[in-house]
């Protein structure tokens, strides 16, 4: 699957990782639903990285759409919350 | 937290799909034209905190030189006042270099996204022309669907960024507008300019000060008793010209309508 991650681009994820990521991205929309600062930013660190280290990114070349789109690693928790109710993006 | 990918909506209202590369094609040189302009608007947010952080740091300068003057002539209030002022430009500077580190971080950001979007409108443009020359409106369609949505969710994304660069930029832009205010009303001269003159009147009056006081001691040495009341008045006229010629305050407090610096 390919997995946009903004400001930074797309990735090519291994299917089998979904299992995983899922378990990652859940924690974070805890965190973003709850509001809780103090786990928000370790938790989406924690799914950036886990992308960036199973992913190897897509070519130019490679005009795709992703399958995930996720935050970018500098964004608060009010940002995230915004892109979630955003019109045309739909939480996963 | 996991969005999918927006659908396309131009591509419902082209009556023929192969039109839509043209009109996605246009919108992506606007999308990196707004790209490279953000860019640039970041440098130069960058630029202009650079040159305030520099005034700033040239002030300190003075103030610290100023100190050292001070402790030298064993003032130790006006060296600490000094030191004082000193410190508070420093918290400016500090937030300054904080605002500063940012902007160079997005733009280095956004110089990457420009390059990478870059990359890809021309791949786009390639796979434009391809399709356009092999397939029939009819055959374009599904070739077509992939990589307009794949380019325009790439422009989504670094308009995102340009976005968030410039929203930032725009507060940081209104501080450093306030601090330029500051400076050009002199508000914030309160701490590095008049401040700095009346250290540095402190300081001349500390030099000429004791000449002046000498320069009376001797002539009130020279008068004698008996002629002294016609000649002192001459002598303290004398000084009085040398007040004002050196700003000392020790005349100034001898002769309060020479010191016209009071």
């Amino acid at each position: 699957m390919i997995v946009r991650i903004l400001g930074e681009g797309q990735l090519q994820v291994e299917d089998s990782a979904a299992g995983e990521l899922n378990a990652l991205d859940a924690a974070l929309e805890k965190a973003v639903n709850e509001g809780d600062e103090g786990t928000f930013q370790p938790a989406l660190t924690a799914l950036l990285d886990r992308v960036r280290a199973l992913g190897t990114p897509l070519a130019a070349e490679a005009l795709k759409p992703s399958d995930l789109i996720l935050p970018p690693a500098d964004a608060d928790l009010a940002e995230v919350a915004a892109l979630l109710t955003e019109d045309g993006h739909i939480p996963g | 937290m996991i969005f999918k990918a927006k659908a396309n909506k131009a591509l419902d209202r082209m009556e023929d799909p192969r039109e839509t590369l043209d009109y996605s094609y246009q919108r992506q040189l606007e999308m990196l034209t707004q790209v490279r302009r953000g860019v640039a608007d970041v440098a130069t947010s960058r630029k202009r905190l650079e040159l305030q952080m520099n005034t700033l740091r040239k002030q300190q300068g003075k103030l610290d030189g100023q100190a050292r003057q001070a402790l030298g002539a064993g003032r130790e209030d006006l060296a600490r006042e000094a030191l004082g002022r000193k410190a508070t430009l420093q918290s400016q500077i500090s937030d300054l270099e904080g605002q500063y580190h940012s902007l160079q971080a997005d733009e280095e950001k956004l110089t990457v996204a420009s390059q990478r979007l870059q990359a890809r409108v021309e791949a786009f443009r390639m796979q434009k022309e391809t399709i356009k020359a092999t397939y029939t409106a009819a055959e374009a369609q599904s070739k077509i669907g992939e990589a307009v949505s794949g380019i325009s969710e790439e422009m989504g994304d670094v308009g995102m960024a340009v976005q968030r660069a410039q929203d930032k930029t725009a507060q940081m832009q209104a501080r450093a507008g306030a601090i330029d205010e500051l400076m050009a009303s002199g508000a914030l001269e309160d701490v590095t300019g008049p401040p700095r003159d009346d250290i540095q009147a402190e300081l001349d009056a500390l030099r000429t000060g004791p000449d002046i006081e000498r320069e009376l001691q001797r002539l009130k040495g020279e008068i004698g008793g008996g002629q002294a009341r016609e000649i002192e008045s001459g002598a303290a006229a004398d000084g009085g010209a040398a007040a004002s010629d050196g700003a000392g305050h020790a005349a100034a407090a001898e002769q309060p309508q020479a010191g016209d610096g009071a």
